[in-house]
Order: C-alpha cells, then structure tokens, then sequence
C-alpha cells in the first residue's frame, strides 16, 4: 500500500513537472506560413505564437523578436488554419439507445466510446480536432451526446471539453422522420412520433415542477429520474438538441417542437432544407449539413442537393459541415467545404462552416472556431490551400500539441490506408438495410 | 456563379439548335485538350461528324466546318468512362421496388442480363452524366457468387437500346463476404464459394461437349446458365471477380488459372499486397472507389494503391462501385480525383476513367481518347476537372450535347 502512494505521489509530480514545462513555460511560434484565421482577414505571411496550449498571439511577419526560450518553427510555404470542427461524427463504434424504445435520453454516448478506434486516427488524418459525437438516428431520441477534443486518450475522460459549471459539454440526439419509425415499440407514423415527444416533455416539465415546489422539503421530492434530469437541461437551454430531420415538412415539426418547449435545436442534414431556408432562418435555428456524393439511397435525401450550403448563406442562417463519419470520411472532411463553393457558396462561409460557425453551433466559440489570442491553440497545417483536392494535410495539432504528422510512418497509413489501418468491424448505422442518416 | 450559370444557359440554348440540325457538325475548341493519345494540346479543336471524330488537333491545324456548333471550354477530356457501376439498376430511392442489381433466390445466376434491369431514366444515370461520364460498365452488383451479367452503355438515350455499346460486358462473380451466407445456406465459406465456381465450370466444359455433339441423343438441351459460362470459357466475355482481401485475390487468380478465362480484378481492396501475382497472372484491375468506406473487406484499402498498381505496370481503372447505402452511386471523376492526390498525378488518374478503363473493357475502339474515327464523346470543364472547385459544363455524347452541372441560380 505504501509503495502504491509513493507511485500516486511520483506521478502527480512528473505530471506537475511535465505539464509545466510543456504546456505553460515553453513559447513556441510558428513563423511564414499563410494563415488563414477565419475570424479576421487571411495573412499571408503570419505568426502564430503558442504558449500553454493557448494561442497568445496571431499576426504578421515583422522584425519583432522572439522572446527568450520561444522556438520558432518555420512553416513557410504552408497554410494554417483552425482545427477543424466537425459537428456529427459517430466515431468510436458509438451506439446509444437500444431497441427497447423510441426514447433514451438518460442513455450517454461516452459510455460507449472506443477511443482506440482508427477512425479517431483518421480524424486527426483530416485535421479535425473537435467532434460532437452522437448516438444514431433510430430514435425519437437515442442518448446524450458528447462534444471531445482529439487529444491522445487512454480513456474518454482524456478527451471531454468541461463546462464552467463542471459539467461534461454534449447536446441531446434526436431524430425525426422515417429512421425512427420502426416496428413496435417504435413508433409508426410521423403523427406518433411527435405526440410521443411532445409527451415526453411534458412529463419532463412535470417533474421539473415537481422538484421546484418542494424546494428544500427532501420528503416531498420526486425520486430522481436519470433521464428527466438531462430533458430539463434541454428545458432550460443548457443542453443543445441536435436534430436529425430531412424531409421538409419534418424540420418545420422540430421548429414546432422546440417553439412549445422552449428548447434550443441544431438542424442536421436537412436534406430538404433548401426549401425551406426561410423559416429556419426566421426561427433563428443553426443547420449542420454535409453534402453526399449523389441524392437519394434513401426516400428522404432524394432531394438532396449540393447548394443546400449556398441556399442556408443566402438565407442568413448559421451553417456548419459535419462528417456523419462513416457516412463520409473524417480524412477528406475539407472536400464537404469545397464542394459547398462548387455548388456557390462564398469561400469565407464555407471555410466557417469548418470551423468557427461549428464552434458557436456547439458553444465553444470562445475556446475553438477561429486562430486568436486566448484561444484554444488548435490548428492544422497545410501544403496548399485548404479547398484544393491536391492539398494534404501535414500536421494537426490540439491545445498545441502536435497529434498528427504526415511524415510520420504510422500517421502516414492512417491518413491514406493500408495494411493494419482500417477496422474489421463494421461502423455501427441504425437502419442501413433500409434507411439511415 | 453568375457568369458560370450564364455559359451554361449559353451551351444549353446551342445544345437546342444542336437537336434540330442533327445533321451538322459539332467543334469544341479546349484551351487544354487531353486526348490520352499523347501529350495535352494547347488550344486545341475536336471536330464531331455524324457522331464520330473527323479530326483532332490544335486550333491552327483543324479547320472548323462553317456550319459546326461550336462549344468552348477551359479543359476538355474524353467522355468518362465508369469501368464498374450500378446505375441504372440501383435506383435512387433505395427501395426494394428500384433495387435490380442483386437476385438472392440462387447464388450462381450469370444468365441475368443487366439490359433486362436498366432504367435509362433513374436520375442517378443523368446524376453521374452531369459530371462528364458517357461510358458506364453497369449491371449486377456484388453480393452473389455469380450475381449475373453487366453491360456497356452510354449515359444517353430513351431505352436501353440507345446507348448500349455491348449486351454482355462481364460476368460478375464475388469473392467476398457480401456473398458469403449464414446458417445451412451456401455459401458459406471461401472454401464453398471456390468448389461451388470450379462445379460450375466444370459441369459448362461437359454441357459444352455435349452440345457439340453431333448425335441428337447426346446434344444438351440449351441452357442459359452454361451458356454464359461456356462463353467465359470460350474468352469471348471475362470474369469480372470481385475481390478485396489478398487471399480471395489470390483464390481468383487459381480460377482463373485452373479455367483459363479472361480475369478482371475488381475491388482489390488488397491489391498492393498482392503486386507480383496480379503482375505475373497479367490481370487488369478496377480498383474500388477511393472513398468507399474503409472497413471489414476494405480495412486495408489504400487511397495509394491506384498509384502502387500503375507503378508496377498494371492496368488499373477507376470505378464507382456498388453502394447499398449513402452515396447510392459514386461519381467515378470524384474517386480518380482522390487516387491523382494521392500519387497518381493528373494525367495518370484521368487515364484511370478513360482510356485505360476502356482497354479493360474492350471498348478503345470506340471510346476513351480523342481520336479520329473514335465515338464523339467529350467531357468539358471550367477548370482542372479533379479540382472541388471546378464545374463540367457539359458533355457530347456521340457528338449529342448533355448539359453539365446546372446549380440553383444564388444571386
């Protein structure tokens, strides 16, 4: 036993000692590379100093010198922008709810979360460094979800973005249209799924009530419901509900909803939601898209369409890209912006749907999102510019450390493949036979 | 965007006048033209006559007929060529009712013929057209052991008949876990799948005996089944033989030594394991797509492998696969697009989706370069046609204008 405090006390202090002079004493600046920091013009020759994981300053090239003990890395040649947000991933061989039912909402995804998975190398392959990683769409609602960082992990714990009111940051998963209508318990129609929504927060405000009127009187407290708990955090606005939704008649239904309860919603995929742009910005709602290489594979994307990204800009509403990884692959996220510019959207919003309009989708725009001081030194490394098919990836880096490097061997594999990269086991999609996200 | 949208309402009211006069020529002036039959030309000319290319070379040396329709473009390619797709047979909607490329009531069918399961009109067909290809290998799908034939056709026409550049194409054959099946049903194993594919062969070369049997008594009644596969036998339609992992590469291999029929390799996940018996057997390869998703058959799937194929002199095409999801088809420019990032460079990745696919499939004669007396069938850009950014703006097909990439007109 003793000996085991002496190893506790030895490890808290290399951590203490390895911490400091990592992350808080050393400087690092990276000098010449053009950057790109979204939030601000783009500089073509710049600097971004590093110091604690945070970035402490972001300008141009000039005769200012370093100061004592900085390390200046010469990124010449090279772009650098944020690390890239994705705002719906299914990384890690995540499942939430099971088939018992439609609702799961004290279900967490962390709970399920591999973070050995290649998929996570892969991310960081594509310069993702922040993920919302969600539970699927066979549900009314399949579970928290969990907003991480790409930091290396042992476990998941490694990877969590704490709130300053110490909670773990994540939104809540739902899903409307045909995903989610399934044999029984499921529920069958469109018209069900709603009222057993609607249901659902009502016995949540319900319960909430209940707690609020007995007050400090323990005796007259309900008995704590897991579940309950988490919806009054979406009834209070302090947890996000990320919706799945399609076709057009069901994204007005998730505005219905979260108009009579109050909560706070992020549309994803709206495959249809270039028809109706207008209400979704009159709702003052953010959208989380992706573009897929052809419509349909289901009935509700056949109307999806490239210019979704330009159709949402013109309307004036919040947009981020997301992977849906392994819908689309986390290594060749930078296409999605692309392919948005292909079809009209403006280059700006595009390269904000990577990042910083992903940050405010998820409320981390005060950490993540852009390259300025105080922020998060998250950031990528580039050969080229970031939309082009040519450019790679070089290096990614979270809190500024480096957790990708292209020349390096086994980084190398993950980024484009080969032997030992990839999983045996197939990616878990609710529905594939059929239809899914 | 305006001034993009703008040439497409430009070509699109040329391509009216062009349907009218069916007779006239038709000019496309490229300020770059890759032919695929030597170097790019700069400012170059391809004049189409009743469908065909009558010439091909740089503006000063090609006299436009006067009366030609005239289309300017950035770049122009031959039309694309999909060595292996399902469009057509996996309909857009993903619904039982639009799903033709897969027949489970029997694990060897290769008498299914893809020109009974086409639907010219599926929007996927135009979907991939839009974006330069003309020349599609479609058909049924991998999941069966032999889950029938594919075709040739162009990305055109009212029928199937219209385009069709040839009935039987391959005949598709799995080896891969798509195909293999659980509880009592074969087959189950690799080891089925093969002794399933060797009866099946064997039980052809004595149908084929028995049909040239000159004695009445002893001539076969026809049969569909072994008629396809005595074709096989015979080299007049190859084996296409899907394949990831290097040991079911290697298991097709063995067939099609045993058999000595025409192989095709497709899939080919493991392929850059598999280099020096791919090379030594002298087999082609359609690679899967670049962005299928990597996992189970595919988990060691390379963006690199095009690059390592072509290195060591195999003949390698690009496909847009079968996709039973998300997207339900892939667009063949977009997959080549991922393997000339990734090693293989321009020139050699646009080879992948012309003429090199064209030579896998026995179709150069016709398609695949800009060449006189080839078909007139073109591919035109606003840009570098593998860049994200850059637009087809439409294509020929058989001298026919098919517009490009029309988008929602975003003042």
């Amino acid at each position: 036993m003793k000996r085991f405090w002496i190893l506790l006390l030895a490890l808290v202090v290399f951590a203490g000692v390895s911490t400091s002079t990592q992350a808080e004493e050393s400087t690092t600046a990276y000098v010449g590379a053009k950057i790109i920091p979204i939030v601000g013009d783009d500089i073509e020759r710049g600097v971004l100093i590093v110091k604690g994981g945070k970035i402490v300053e972001v300008r141009a090239t000039d005769d200012r010198k370093f100061a004592d003990g900085t390390e200046v890395i010469d990124v010449s040649g090279k772009v650098l922008m944020p690390g890239i947000i994705c705002t719906h991933s299914h990384i890690g061989g995540v499942g939430g709810g099971d088939g018992s039912g439609p609702l799961h909402p004290e279900v967490r995804i962390y709970d399920a979360i591999n973070v050995r998975s290649s998929g996570f190398r892969r991310a960081v392959a594509g310069g993702l460094t922040t993920l919302n990683i969600m539970p699927g769409s066979g549900h009314l609602l399949s579970g928290q979800t969990v907003y991480v960082k790409l930091r290396e992990a042992r476990t998941i714990e490694d990877m969590f973005i704490m709130l300053k009111d110490g909670r773990i940051a994540g939104g809540m998963k739902m899903a409307n249209g045909t995903n989610s209508q399934r044999d029984k318990p499921f529920p069958g129609t469109r018209g069900k799924s709603a009222s057993l929504v609607r249901e659902m927060f009502v016995a949540a405000q319900e319960y909430r009530d209940k707690i609020k009127k007995a007050g400090d009187d323990e005796s007259k407290r309900p008995d704590r419901d897991l579940g309950k708990e988490f919806l009054i955090e979406v009834l209070e606005g302090r947890r996000v509900v990320h919706h799945h939704t399609h076709r057009n008649d069901d994204i007005m239904t998730v505005l219905r909803l979260a108009k009579e309860f109050g909560f706070r919603v992020v549309l994803h995929h709206v495959s249809e939601g270039w028809m109706v742009a207008d209400e979704i910005a009159e709702a003052g709602v953010p959208c989380s898209i992706l573009i897929i290489d052809s419509p349909g594979g289901k009935i509700e994307a056949r109307n999806l369409i490239f210019e979704t990204g330009a159709i949402l800009e013109k309307a004036g509403v919040l947009t981020a890209f997301h992977t849906d990884d392994w819908i689309t692959d986390s290594r060749l996220f930078l296409r999605m912006a692309a392919l948005g510019v292909r079809a009209g959207m403006s280059r700006q919003k595009a390269l904000e749907a990577m990042t910083i309009s992903g940050a405010k989708i998820l409320e981390l725009d005060d950490r993540i999102g852009s390259l300025e001081a105080n922020k998060d030194a998250d950031f990528v490394v580039l050969d080229g510019d970031p939309l082009s098919v040519y450019t790679k990836v070089e290096q990614t880096y979270v809190e500024g450390v480096k957790v990708f490097d292209r020349s390096d061997p086994e980084d190398h594999l993950h980024a484009v493949g080969g032997f030992g990269a990839g999983d045996d086991q197939e990616p878990y999609l609710c529905c594939r036979e059929h239809e899914d996200d | 965007m305006n001034r993009f949208l703008h040439g497409i309402l430009v070509l699109a009211l040329t391509a009216l006048v062009t349907v009218d006069a069916i007779a006239a020529d038709v000019a496309v002036r490229a300020k770059k033209l890759y032919t695929m039959e030597g170097d790019p030309i700069t400012n170059g000319v391809v004049v189409i006559r009743d469908g065909k290319i009558a010439a091909v070379g740089q503006a000063a040396s090609v006299n436009i007929p006067k009366d030609a329709k005239v289309f300017d473009a950035e770049i122009v390619t031959p039309g694309l060529v999909d060595a292996h797709a399902t469009v057509g047979l996996t309909g857009i909607l993903n619904q039982k009712q639009d799903q033709d490329q897969l027949e489970h009531s029997d694990p060897i069918q290769p008498q299914l013929r893809a020109i009974d399961a086409y639907n010219a009109h599926d929007p996927l067909v135009e979907w991939v057209r839009q974006f330069g290809v003309t020349t599609v290998n479609t058909g049924h799908a991998p999941g069966e052991l032999i889950s029938g034939q594919t075709m040739i056709i162009k990305t055109r026409g009212n029928t199937v008949e219209d385009g069709l550049i040839r009935e039987t194409a391959t005949v598709a054959v799995t080896l891969a876990k798509s195909a293999r099946k659980g509880g009592d049903k074969s087959p189950g194993t690799r080891g089925k799948m093969m002794s399933m594919l060797r009866e099946a062969f064997v039980q052809t070369q004595a149908y084929m005996r028995k049909r040239d049997s000159k004695d009445p008594e002893k001539k076969a009644d026809l049969d569909f089944k072994k008629e396809i596969l005595a074709s096989v036998l015979r080299k007049e339609v190859p084996l296409m033989v899907t394949a990831d992992r290097a040991n079911d590469i290697a298991n097709a291999l063995r067939l099609a030594k045993e058999f000595d029929f025409q192989l095709i390799l497709d899939g080919a996940a493991e392929s850059h394991l598999m280099i020096d018996e791919i090379k030594a057997a002298g087999v082609p390869v359609i690679l899967h797509p670049t962005m299928a998703r990597y996992y189970g058959d595919l988990q060691n799937a390379s963006m690199e492998t095009a690059t390592t194929l072509r290195d060591a002199g195999i003949l390698v095409a690009m496909q847009s696969g079968f996709e039973d999801y998300v997207p339900k088809t892939r667009v063949v420019l977009f997959e080549a697009a991922i393997a000339a990032a990734n090693g293989l460079g321009f020139e050699g990745a646009l080879r992948t989706i012309t003429i090199d696919a064209a030579k896998i499939l026995d179709i150069d004669d016709r398609v695949g370069s800009i060449a006189v007396g080839k078909d007139g069938d073109l591919a035109l850009y606003d840009g570098d046609p593998f860049e994200y950014t850059s637009h087809c703006v439409g294509v020929l097909i058989d001298g026919q204008f098919e517009p490009g990439e029309t988008y929602k007109q975003i003042d």
